[in-house]
């Protein structure tokens, strides 16, 4: 699971503008509310982690998607299907 | 309400020089910025060179890196360039990402002549095309709209006046600039940052190439390519690039004492109707002499005031049909032809861009006192010296003269014609800097 994070982290940070941000965020911060990536952009994060973890997300994941802990539990579970 | 509207900041992105100091040292030396592009070659063009801008340096990646424009279309990153510039020369400063101020005061009009086909070639159509369109970033949209540099920019500076984009082919940098005046002048504004951009594709240069009016006969000699008013003159040479100017109102622009390059006092916008010798690729002469006569009125003096014309002049044979027209429309011939030279000889023609970059070099010449080499018209076209002295196309640079009254005009695909008339502002204190905060350092 720690593996997961660690990889999803700076594919994160890439779409935060305020970098800062991250020093003082919660463990399982909301992507929208506390990390302040416009909407929009989950679109280019799931290509990223497409890409990153050689799987697929399907549209219905990724609309539950709202907190870093949503993206690891899809990413754990597509990989678990993949296997 | 008839305000005065003053130019306070320029920002440039010019194949000769990227930022205004660059782009200065640029034109007073006569440098060009057309190269050969091996890209052409292979591509099968008949014209293989270009001007196109450099603006892979560390100081431009940061930039873009900042605001996440890596992968913006090259329209987008040369008008964020050259906004964010202009912004900052007028004094103003860039907003924190998240304040919550918005500048309803201030708005955007950064036009373009082919928008972002590159973009839409290169990044939409294989993908789409293959079936993979899901592979698409969520940018896709907003890159590929004709308004993403205007959007790009006021999402940057947080400005709530109208935001928008102009489309006019090779006029469509100075109507921006006019545009942005009406809107000021009329009150509905108190400033805009007004342009053009446009970007080095294929996709668009193949459209002059199978036109012929693009130049074929110096592949190999790509300095002595574009020669503006020269018997040798044998097509345009195709650029790339974009130039903002930070225009105001004089009451405000006075109140927050900030440095004013110079006055904007005349207009015109018309077209020529495709009429009368005007067609779609050439201007009928009636329409660009009425627009050039309407502008000097609309500004309030007499023809014989022009000190200096910044021409279309593409190097094309249509060169000495506008010098023609500029001979009638001011009625002024010979030695009393005021001075006259074309940017394009040093960047090549920068399409919807050009109209916008040479208003900036004119208004540089007026405030620094010179006038830049027209470079390449040693040989100049018989037509042009029966109308006009040879001292008036200045061969090397002119120093310390005043350029009181002067003329830019652009004329595009379609028979549309853009003229403004700009004016030294001599009475007024002008040099201070104060509200200026981090000038030096971008």
């Amino acid at each position: 699971m720690k593996n997961i994070k660690d990889k999803i982290m700076p594919i994160l940070k890439r779409y935060t503008f305020d970098k800062k941000i991250w020093e003082t965020v919660s463990e399982n911060p909301d992507l929208a509310k506390d990390l302040k990536i416009n909407s929009a952009r989950i679109v280019d994060i799931i290509l990223d982690i497409e890409d990153e973890f050689k799987i697929e997300i399907d549209n219905e994941s990724l609309e539950s998607i709202k907190t870093i802990n949503d993206v690891e539990n899809i990413i754990s579970k597509k990989l678990e299907e993949k296997e | 309400m008839n305000k005065r509207v003053v130019i306070t900041g320029m920002g440039v992105v010019a194949p000769n020089g990227v930022g205004k100091k660059n782009f200065l040292d640029a034109i007073k030396k006569g440098k060009s910025g057309i190269k050969f592009i091996p890209e052409l070659k292979e591509l099968n063009f008949n014209c293989q060179i270009g001007g196109i801008p450099n603006i892979d340096n560390s100081k431009c990646n940061n930039l873009l890196k900042k605001y996440s424009l890596s992968a913006a279309a090259s329209t987008i990153k040369y008008a964020v360039i050259a906004g964010l510039e202009a912004w900052k020369d007028a004094g103003y400063i860039i907003p924190e990402y998240d304040s919550k101020d918005v500048d309803y005061n201030t708005g955007i009009i950064i036009g373009s002549g082919a928008g972002s086909i590159g973009f839409v070639g290169s990044k939409i159509v294989p993908l789409v095309n293959k079936g993979l369109g899901k592979k698409l970033r969520s940018t896709t949209a907003e890159y590929a709209m004709h308004s993403g540099s205007s959007v790009a920019l006021s999402g940057i500076l947080a400005l709530g006046n109208q935001i928008t984009a102009n489309s006019s082919a090779c006029a469509t940098g100075t109507e921006s600039v006019i545009m942005g005046y009406n809107r000021i002048k009329s009150g509905k504004a108190k400033a805009m940052l007004v342009g053009g951009t446009e970007a080095y594709s294929p996709y668009i240069w193949m459209g002059f190439d199978v036109l012929r009016v693009s130049t074929r006969k110096y592949n190999n000699n790509p300095l002595k390519a574009s020669r503006p008013m020269s018997a040798s003159a044998s097509g345009f040479v195709p650029g790339a690039g974009a130039g903002v100017l930070l225009i105001e109102d004089l009451d405000t622009a006075l109140k927050r004492d900030a440095r004013i390059y110079a006055e904007i006092i005349g207009t015109h916008i018309n077209s020529g109707g495709q009429r009368n010798n005007g067609s779609m690729t050439a201007p009928n002469p009636d329409g660009v002499q009425r627009c050039i006569k309407q502008a000097i009125k609309s500004a309030g003096i007499k023809p014989q005031k022009i000190d200096y014309i910044s021409g279309h002049l593409t190097s094309t044979m249509a060169d000495p049909i506008e010098i023609k027209n500029w001979t009638k429309a001011l009625n002024r011939e010979k030695s009393n032809f005021p001075y006259i030279n074309s940017l394009k000889s040093m960047t090549g023609h920068c399409i919807g861009a050009t109209g916008a970059i040479e208003t900036i070099s004119a208004v540089l010449e007026i405030y620094h006192n010179f006038i830049y080499p027209c470079i390449n018209c040693e040989d100049l076209h018989p037509e042009i010296a029966k109308m006009v002295d040879r001292n008036k196309i200045p061969q090397k640079i002119i120093n310390n003269i005043d350029l009181n009254y002067v003329a830019k005009a652009s004329f595009g695909f379609g028979d549309v014609n853009s003229c403004l008339i700009l004016k030294k502002l001599v009475n007024l204190q002008i040099n201070k800097y104060k509200t200026i905060k981090n000038y030096e350092k971008y």
